[in-house]
């Protein structure tokens, strides 16, 4: 049997697995601020916050991810924007994922229904004390799901980082295949961690939308969170 | 939103004059669209009257309360509520339309308990009855948990102040709701068919709760309802609506005994027909 030369490569491996991991939370992280204020934004009743948010929504998802990470990294350091690898990342990815996500949050405060608008106008409550203490808890269980979705679609984006020089896990793994030549190893291998990466993500997201769910009222049994839940159930808000 | 138009200030003093109405409709449009619902419709309201308005479906009688509580925009005429224009503000002396912090300032009188309850299945039962009183009239954590709990006691339901309102019977929610309206200390209180949704045997603890608090409080009250008996214990004055006017009005005595009115006649008989 062919020598592996595993062991020599691991600590590489686990500093790619590491990059994944943060770039990914990080995006994470970005993408959920952006998709709030964007989301918030475009259902205002002011013309001028709702077309910038829908004008940058529509710029972020219509365009390419690779040509955003692009244009981040080569173009604006011409205008003399410059930033680290690590930080056009997150931009551009919290941007572009940020962007789709704002539509899962509008959609989601579309979906509470207007009694509770109403309740809350009947009670005097300031339009941002409306959002912030009535609309916004009953929604945030909705957007989870999609959430989860995109956050999975966001890991398995990341190995495009790679084009501006951030070592992830899916580089080493090349650079192994380049060098020791064994692909029926790496790939195989790269395969289950991304697997096990998204599962993790996908259970997180589940204790999360429980959690948010309880907090309504409606207890969600331990079971559930484990549950496999076909697309369709994940898609629980149309966008 | 449209915005009602701005028309001369005061030209109309009535509202302002010794003997205030707690509400006065003056000339009062509105319009869904091309379809136009109410029109040219005065009434008054005294302080501490309780006035139930009957009439078909479709009359207009839920646009009147959410008017009120600023759930429509008024399309014309004027709503006074305890001397100040509701859809309007003064400004120099004109009256031009209200923006968000003035109407604010006027729905602070206003109450309203819906159909549907409306409860925020976000928070405990005691929270949903604290939340304004904390965050709008800015009491402290304790004073509001007091009075929220006093309410609740009131209502019936001090075993239940941390359920959730899923967890809890229609006629217990709509308890909720109704101390919920309270703790805001509301000048008017809006009821709109607050037991149509309830089960047959939930109806009659709900409208006991009404009646009580008819009794020891003096909130000016519309009421919308299909209880015939309810409306006639307690309230002091009946309008008969039909197409957004008011058809006829008077003491509950003699709108369900001895109507003036045809239609008023063909109405209770329906209504009386149907239960
Ligand atoms: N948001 C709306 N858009 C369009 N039309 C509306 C709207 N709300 C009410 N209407 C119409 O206005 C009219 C009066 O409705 P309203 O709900 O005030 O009647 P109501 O007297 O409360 O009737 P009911 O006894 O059935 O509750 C009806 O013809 C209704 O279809
Ligand atoms: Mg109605």
């Amino acid at each position: 049997m062919q020598d592996l030369q595993f062991g020599a490569w691991v600590d590489d491996f686990l500093a790619g697995l590491w990059v994944t991991v943060y770039v990914t939370v990080l995006a994470a992280v970005a993408a959920v601020v952006v998709a709030f204020v964007l989301g918030i934004a475009v259902r205002t009743r002011h013309i001028v916050p709702r077309t910038i948010a829908r004008i940058i929504i529509e710029l972020f998802r219509g365009t390419s991810l690779l040509v955003q990470l692009f244009w981040f990294f080569y173009v604006l350091p011409e205008f003399g924007f410059r930033f680290d690898p690590l930080a056009v990342a997150v931009f551009a990815f919290g941007l572009n994922f940020g962007a789709y996500g704002a539509e899962v949050v509008r959609g989601a405060i579309n979906a509470v229904p207007t009694a509770q608008w109403e309740g809350s106008i009947a009670l005097n409550l300031t339009p941002a004390q409306r959002m912030r203490r009535v609309i916004l808890p009953q929604s945030i269980p909705l957007m989870i799901p999609p959430f989860n979705n995109l956050l999975i679609q966001l890991l398995k984006s990341t190995p495009l980082i790679f084009l501006i020089f951030l070592n992830d896990l899916t580089f080493y793994s090349d650079q192994y295949r380049n060098s020791v030549g064994n692909e029926n190893f790496i790939f195989p291998l790269l395969l289950v961690i991304y697997f096990v990466l998204s599962y993790t993500f996908t259970l997180f997201m589940h204790v999360l939308e429980a959690r948010a769910n309880t907090r309504l009222g409606r207890p969600v049994e331990r079971r559930r969170i484990f549950k496999y839940r076909g697309p369709q159930e994940e898609e629980a808000v149309k966008v | 939103m449209a915005t009602p138009e701005t028309t001369t200030a005061y030209e109309t003093t009535g509202a302002r004059a010794s003997g205030e109405p707690m509400i006065r409709f003056e000339e009062v449009l509105k319009k869904f669209g091309d379809l136009t619902v109410l029109e040219n419709l005065d009434f008054d309201v005294a302080p501490g009257e309780r006035v139930t308005l009957i009439g078909p479906s479709g009359s207009g009688k839920t646009t009147i309360l959410r008017l009120l509580m600023t759930l429509e925009t008024l399309t014309g005429g004027h709503i006074w509520v305890d001397g100040e224009p509701l859809w309007h503000m003064p400004k120099g002396d004109k009256l031009v339309p209200a923006n968000e912090k003035y109407l604010r300032q006027v729905r602070k009188k206003i109450g309203m308990v819906f159909q549907q309850f409306n409860l925020f299945p976000n928070m405990t039962v005691l929270e949903n009855v604290t939340e304004a009183p904390i965050r709008v009239l800015g009491k402290s954590r304790d004073e509001a948990n007091e009075k929220g709990k006093e309410l609740l006691e009131r209502v019936g339901l001090e075993a239940k102040y941390e359920a959730h309102p899923s967890q809890l019977s229609g006629g217990q929610q709509q308890r909720v709701a109704i101390a919920r309206a309270l703790a805001m200390e509301p000048r008017v209180l809006l009821l709109d068919e607050v037991t149509a949704a309830l089960d047959p045997e939930l109806v009659a603890g709900v409208l006991n709760l009404l009646r009580e608090i008819a009794e020891t409080t003096d909130i000016t009250m519309l009421i919308v309802t299909h209880e015939m008996h309810f409306a006639r214990d307690v309230s002091h004055k009946v309008m008969m609506f039909d197409h957004g006017q008011v058809v006829e009005h008077g003491p509950p005595d003699k709108i369900f005994t001895d109507p003036d009115h045809d239609r008023t006649k063909a109405f209770l008989h329906a209504v009386i027909e149907e239960r």
